[in-house]
C-alpha cells in the first residue's frame, strides 16, 4: 500500500474528510520551505500538494502565477524541490506528498532521472495539469517506479472520459469543481455535489474537490459529499508576504487549524 | 532520420506531427477542444463552407496575391531572381487575414458569439478583430505589456475596430503571455468563447487548422511560380516565429523534395550572446502552450525570455509541424540576426519601393543570402508576410531617429 492509499484508508476508517492544502514550493520563503511543510501537517494537512514553479503556469490564476514567479526569480527549481522533500521525509515518512506542475520542468530533468530521483526523495504522486490522460504516455517512467499520476476531472469532462479517467485515477481523481483558473470566485455546491456523488459512485481512486475553496465554510460544503479538500490560492495568498519561518508556520497554523477543526465538527 | 512517404498526411489523429503536437492542455479544455475539432473535421471538408471561405478570401481578404520578381533587388544581390509572395498586400496588410476569415467562420458555424484571440506584434489582433467587426463578434485581445508599448499603432488599430485591448503583466509580459491569459480567458468562458490562435501553435486541432487556412499563400505561390516561370522555385524562405507564414507557404510544396525549405528565425543580437528567438535553432524538444516542440527554456525548464526586433518573431516555441519537417531534414532553419533583417529592410525598400514588416525582412534576408549563393537563373521565392508600416516607428528609434 503507497503512503496515499494507507492515508485515505485512515480516513476513511475515521470517518474524516481529507484536508489537501496546496503551497508553491520556493514561496514566500525559499529557506523555510520544510517548516512550512511540517506547520500545515501540525494545522491538519493529510496529504500536502507541493506546486512546483513554472514560467507558463496557462492553468494558473494570478495568486499562483505570481508565487511561481517569486519562486522562479530567486532560482527555485525542480533540483531544490526534491531536496526540500527529501529533507521534510527525514521527520514526516506518513504524509504524502504530491507535486503538481507542468510538464516543461520535468521533460527538461529527463523522465526517467525525474522519476527515480523522486522516489528516493519520497514523492508520492505528481499532477501535471498539462498532461491529460491522452498523453500520459510520457509519464509511463513515473508510474513504472510507483509513483501516482494524480489525473484531473472538470466539469467539462464527458460520461465517457469520466469513464477512462475513473479507470486510470492513482492515488485520487482530482476534481476541478469549475470551469477556470485556480483562485477564482465562487462555487455553487449544489451543482458539484451531484456531479461528484457520480464520480465518487464509478472510481476506484477517492475523489478530492479543488477549486475555488477558500475558508472553513466552503470546506464544510465541499467536503459534505468529497473524500478530500483542497486549498491552494487562497492559502498561498494567506502565506505570501510571511518574513520568517516563523511567521510563516504562524500564518499556516492560523489559516488551516480552524479548517480542520470545522471538518472535523461536521 | 525518418523517411517520409506523405508530407500531407500530417497530423495523425491525435494530432501529432511525429513525436511532435499533440494536446498537452488541461482537463478542463479536452472537451473544448474536442468540439472544435468535431467540428472542424466537418467544415473543411464541406462543399458550402469552402466556398464560403474561398468568396471571403477572395472579395474581403483580396486574393490572390501576386508573386512579385524583385528584378532590381535581385540585380543589386548579383545571384538567382528573387521572388516575393505578397501577402502584405491583403487586407489588413498580412498573411494573418487568411487564418482569422476561417476560424471567425468556424466560430459563426459553432454558434459562439466571442471572440479572443493573442497578439504579439499586433497583426494577428487586428485581423481578429477586423473579422469579428465583419461578423459583429465581440473581440477581446490578450496583449503583452512590453508588445502594447512597441506596436502603439496596431493597438489603436485594434480599438478602432471595436476590440478591447488588454494588457498581459505577467511573466515576459510579451507574446507568451498573451498566449497563456487567452488560454485563462477560454477556460473560463468557453461556452460562449471562441479562441482565435493566430499561429501554428497550440494545442490539437490549431496546429492543423490555422496551416490549413494558411496552406492557400503555398498553393497559389506554387501555380502562380508554375505559370510565370515554367518549373518550380529552387528554394523557398520565411520568417518563423510561431511559424504561420512559413508553414502557409511551404506546405504545398512539401511532396516537391527538390524544393528546398528554409526557415528564418529571429537570431535578435546573434544566437552566442543568448537574446534571439530562435527556438528551432537554439532550443531543444520540451512543452509549452499545449503541444510538444522546440522551446528555449533554462535548465530548469523555466521558458526564457527571447528577443527580437520583431515582436511578432518574439516566441519562445515554434509550431510542433516546423519541429516535425526539422528533425524530417525536409526544412532547415537558420538564425537572421535583427541587423541583417533591418539591412534587408533597406535594400527592398530602395530597390523596389516596398516597406517590409521585420518579421517579413528576415526572409527577404535569407533570401537575399541564398540568391547570392544560386546561378542567375536560379529562383528564390520568399514569402512577403506583411506590410512594415507598423514597424517604422521601431526602425526610427533604433536608428535614432525623432519621428
Amino acid at each position: 500500500m503507497s503512503r496515499i492509499e494507507r492515508r485515505f484508508a485512515a480516513l476513511k476508517a475515521a470517518g474524516r474528510t481529507g484536508l489537501i492544502p496546496f503551497v508553491t514550493a520556493g514561496d514566500p520563503l525559499p529557506d523555510a520551505v520544510v517548516p512550512m511543510l511540517h506547520a500545515l501537517v501540525a494545522a491538519g494537512a493529510d496529504l500536502i500538494e507541493l506546486g512546483v514553479p513554472f514560467s507558463d503556469p496557462m492553468a494558473d490564476g494570478p495568486v499562483i502565477q505570481h508565487a511561481s514567479e517569486r519562486a522562479i526569480a530567486r532560482g527555485v527549481g525542480l533540483h531544490n524541490v526534491l531536496a526540500w522533500v527529501a529533507a521534510f521525509r527525514e521527520t514526516d515518512n506518513e504524509t504524502p506528498i504530491v507535486l503538481m506542475g507542468y510538464l516543461n520542468p520535468v521533460e527538461m530533468y529527463g523522465y526517467a532521472e525525474f522519476a527515480e530521483d523522486a522516489v528516493e526523495k519520497g514523492v508520492d504522486g505528481v499532477l501535471m495539469v498539462d498532461c491529460p490522460l491522452e498523453e500520459s504516455h510520457v509519464l509511463e517512467p513515473l508510474r513504472a517506479v510507483g509513483l501516482d499520476q494524480i489525473l484531473l476531472a472538470s466539469p467539462t469532462t464527458t460520461e465517457k472520459r469520466l469513464a477512462a479517467l475513473s479507470e486510470a485515477a492513482a492515488g485520487f481523481l482530482y476534481y476541478v469543481s469549475f470551469a477556470g483558473i485556480t483562485g477564482a470566485a465562487q462555487l455553487s455546491t449544489g451543482d458539484i455535489a451531484e456531479r461528484v456523488a457520480g464520480i465518487r459512485a464509478r472510481s476506484k481512486a477517492p475523489v478530492a474537490v479543488g477549486f475555488g475553496v477558500r475558508d472553513a465554510a466552503s470546506a464544510v460544503a465541499i467536503g459534505a459529499f468529497a473524500d478530500a479538500v483542497v486549498i491552494g490560492s487562497a492559502l498561498v495568498d494567506r502565506l505570501s508576504g510571511a518574513t520568517s519561518a516563523d511567521d510563516l508556520a504562524g500564518r499556516a497554523h492560523d489559516f488551516l487549524a480552524p479548517i480542520r477543526a470545522a471538518l472535523d465538527a461536521r | 532520420m525518418t523517411e517520409i512517404a506523405d508530407f500531407h498526411a500530417y497530423p495523425d489523429a491525435h494530432g501529432r506531427f511525429g513525436d511532435y503536437g499533440g494536446i498537452y492542455v488541461a482537463e478542463t479544455l479536452m472537451e473544448p477542444l474536442a468540439e472544435l475539432t468535431a467540428a472542424y473535421e466537418k467544415l473543411r471538408t464541406d462543399p458550402a463552407f469552402i466556398a464560403e471561405l474561398d468568396r471571403d478570401l477572395k472579395y474581403y481578404v483580396g486574393r490572390p496575391s501576386p508573386v512579385y520578381h524583385a528584378e532590381r533587388l535581385s540585380k543589386h544581390v548579383g545571384g538567382a531572381r528573387i521572388l516575393l509572395k505578397r501577402e502584405d498586400l491583403n487586407h489588413t496588410g498580412a498573411h494573418k487575414i487568411n487564418n482569422t476569415v476561417g476560424q471567425a467562420l468556424v466560430a459563426r458555424h459553432m454558434g459562439k458569439t466571442r471572440i479572443i484571440a493573442e497578439t504579439g506584434a499586433g497583426q494577428h489582433g487586428v485581423a481578429s478583430a477586423t473579422v469579428a467587426a465583419r461578423m459583429g463578434l465581440k473581440c477581446v485581445v490578450y496583449m503583452g505589456a512590453v508588445d502594447i508599448e512597441r506596436q502603439k499603432i496596431n493597438v489603436y488599430r485594434m480599438r478602432l475596430l471595436g476590440a478591447e485591448v488588454v494588457p498581459v503583466t505577467s511573466g515576459s509580459k510579451t507574446l507568451k503571455d498573451a498566449l497563456n491569459e487567452a488560454m485563462r480567458d477560454w477556460v473560463t468562458n468557453v461556452a460562449d468563447t471562441f479562441y482565435i490562435i493566430g499561429t501554428v501553435a497550440g494545442p490539437h486541432p490549431y496546429p492543423q487548422m490555422v496551416r490549413d487556412f494558411n496552406a492557400i499563400v503555398g498553393r497559389e505561390a506554387r501555380e502562380q511560380v508554375l505559370e510565370q516561370f515554367g518549373r518550380l522555385p529552387d528554394v523557398i524562405t520565411a520568417s518563423v516565429g510561431g511559424g504561420s507564414n512559413a508553414i502557409g507557404i511551404f506546405h504545398a510544396f512539401l511532396n516537391d523534395r527538390d524544393v528546398r525549405l528554409v526557415g528564418a528565425e529571429a537570431a535578435g543580437d546573434g544566437i552566442e550572446t543568448g537574446r534571439h528567438a530562435a527556438s528551432l535553432t537554439a532550443g531543444k524538444p520540451g512543452v509549452l502552450h499545449g503541444n510538444r516542440t522546440y522551446v528555449l527554456s533554462d535548465a530548469n525548464g523555466q521558458i526564457v525570455e527571447t528577443h527580437s526586433v520583431s515582436a511578432g518573431l518574439d516566441y519562445p516555441g515554434v509550431g510542433p509541424e516546423h519541429a516535425f519537417l526539422k528533425d524530417a531534414g525536409r526544412a532547415d532553419y537558420v538564425g537572421i540576426t535583427d541587423d541583417e533583417a533591418l539591412e534587408a529592410f533597406h535594400l527592398l525598400a530602395r530597390t523596389e519601393g516596398i516597406l517590409a514588416a521585420l518579421e517579413s525582412s528576415h526572409a527577404v534576408a535569407q533570401a537575399i543570402k541564398l540568391a547570392r549563393e544560386l546561378p542567375k537563373d536560379g529562383l528564390v521565392l520568399a514569402n512577403l508576410s506583411g506590410r512594415g508600416d507598423k514597424d517604422v516607428h521601431t526602425i526610427a528609434e533604433r536608428e535614432g531617429i525623432e519621428l
